[in-house]
């Protein structure tokens, strides 16, 4: 199987993901290359399709505010208001 | 450093490649995995079975930080096994401990000293074996409706484990209390990636600290601890929600002052007045105050939602019935959709902190769709909802579970 996924994923846009950790495949779309540089290096990008597509676009905002803000993670505002337009656009409701 | 990962274990071979990959087949995948109807849909498409090292095949919410959820044909009927315990993580810096190493250090500025430990040390201390239901907050916070953001657990982040450590009170007697000490901080080795991120660290009262239930264990039935589970020694507070149950647990420290950090102040909240639970009043705010005891549940275990029966015969179904220690008084079932309840026979009592296993068998069935409904009472009167008391957190969901059989 890891074989398959392998090969699947080397066919497909690869995203960053660690060594011994499937790729996750989100859907293709504005954003996407920041969801894949930012949000990839603290947490697998699974995190996103587990929590879809119920948000809102307020809950998404509230996500993404709480990742730069209390988690700190080390996203530009320029990257971080692409990163929620991607997720409004592809994972909310 | 962490443990290099598995081959990947998957449901069925083609919902298996396209897992990953989005919404494509979920009812395939959700079917063979048996997930709940009430997982969103982006939940149902993403969760796969996967076994991470030492465990086996569990429900992959989230691969980093791992959050897996125990299936619930492998919670088991009254201890789970170490390999099908749940596993779940806030940061995903997990160190692999050297028991040889590893070092407890107690102290802080509400102690009356300080003091290293060795797991040696903690060995030999006297032990104490207590048999708990260790269950996440967000345990079922993916059936809320409407959905909350967080991990979207089903019905298994829980399990129950006997247990065995030293008391966490003669751990703390090592250095002695201040009178002034307020709260006891718990820190684990885990961590975060990016500095900025809160380290995930709890705090209890001083009085449940002392408690004589409350444990640093470095023993899971009978076993050392999985990795996965808090190698080499993890906090456990039978009765309490598993947050505070800190894993690979590497300091214990005194405090005067309500201890300000994250995981505390901002997450694992609840609204005030809203569940029967303890209050953790050094904690509180004006609207919310920490999570606590574990609300009373139960859960089928024998059979899933939708599940076949023969028409024309009685079923006997069985389950789990738990709550914060007061103990389960009865489990009542009903399978005519709650028009009429009977007491469920109770199981062996392996301790008033633990589950309590119970069956049922319903009247003959006739062809057809047949609701069946558990509800847990505990020794102190508190039952189940048949309501979700909706919170923004996720946390407390214990509504009456009903599940149909579908005779033919």
């Amino acid at each position: 199987m890891r074989t398959i996924l392998a090969a699947l994923a080397a066919t497909l846009l690869a995203g960053a993901a660690f060594a011994d950790e499937p790729d996750i495949h989100l859907k293709p779309g504005a954003g996407l290359d920041k969801v894949e540089a930012n949000c990839n290096a603290c947490h697998s990008l699974d995190y996103i399709q587990m929590n879809s597509p119920f948000p809102n676009a307020a809950t998404w905002e509230a996500e993404v505010k709480k990742m730069v803000g209390p988690f700190g993670a080390p996203i530009s505002d320029e990257d971080a208001k692409a990163i929620l337009e991607y997720l409004k656009a592809n994972y909310g409701s | 450093m962490t443990i290099s990962r598995r081959g990947v274990l998957q449901a069925a071979g083609a919902g298996a490649v396209l897992a990953g990959s989005g919404y494509a087949i979920p009812k395939a995948l959700a079917d063979a995995l048996k997930l709940p109807g009430g997982l969103s849909e982006g939940t149902r498409a993403e969760a796969v079975l996967d076994a991470l090292p030492g465990k086996k095949p569990l429900i992959k919410l989230a691969y980093r930080p791992p959050n897996y959820e125990t299936p619930v044909a492998l919670i088991g009927d009254g201890i789970t096994p170490n390999d099908a315990f749940f596993v779940r993580y806030h940061l995903a810096d997990i160190p692999e401990v050297d028991a040889k190493t590893w070092r407890l250090k107690i102290g802080g500025e509400g102690a009356n000293g300080s003091a290293e430990l060795t797991l040696d040390d903690l060995k030999r201390m006297p032990a104490a074996e207590i048999v708990a239901v260790c269950q996440c907050s967000g345990n079922r916070r993916g059936l809320f409706s409407p959905h909350v953001p967080g991990v979207q657990w089903g019905y298994g982040a829980m399990g129950c484990a006997r247990w065995r450590g030293a008391r966490l009170k003669d751990v703390i007697a090592k250095v002695g209390l201040k009178k002034e000490a307020v709260e006891i901080v718990l820190d684990g080795a885990d961590g975060a990636i990016v500095p900025k991120t809160p380290d995930f660290v709890k705090s209890i009262p001083v009085a449940k600290a002392i408690d004589e239930n409350a444990l640093v264990a470095y023993e899971m039935n009978g076993a050392p601890l999985p990795h996965f589970n808090g190698f080499p020694a993890r906090i456990i507070i039978p009765g309490w929600t598993a947050t505070y149950w800190v894993k690979h647990v590497t300091s214990i420290n005194a405090v005067t002052t309500p201890f300000g950090g994250f995981w505390m102040k901002s997450a694992y909240r609840i609204p005030l007045d809203k569940f029967p639970t303890e209050v953790f009043a050094t904690q509180s705010s004006d609207v919310n105050t920490p999570i606590t005891e574990m609300v009373v549940n139960s859960l089928i275990t024998s059979h899933t939602d939708g599940a076949p029966v023969k028409a024309g015969t009685a079923v006997t179904l069985s389950g789990l019935a738990w709550d914060a220690g007061y103990g389960i008084a009865k489990v009542e079932a009903s399978s005519d959709g709650g028009a009429s309840w009977r007491e469920a026979n109770l199981g062996r009592d392996l301790g008033r902190f633990a589950f309590r296993a119970f069956d049922f068998t319903t009247p003959t069935l006739a062809a057809g769709a047949h609701k069946v409904s558990v509800r847990a009472t505990n020794k102190k009167g508190q039952t189940q909802v048949t309501e979700l008391v909706f919170n923004p957190a996720g946390y407390h969901h214990n509504v009456v579970q009903t599940l149909t059989l579908n005779a033919a």
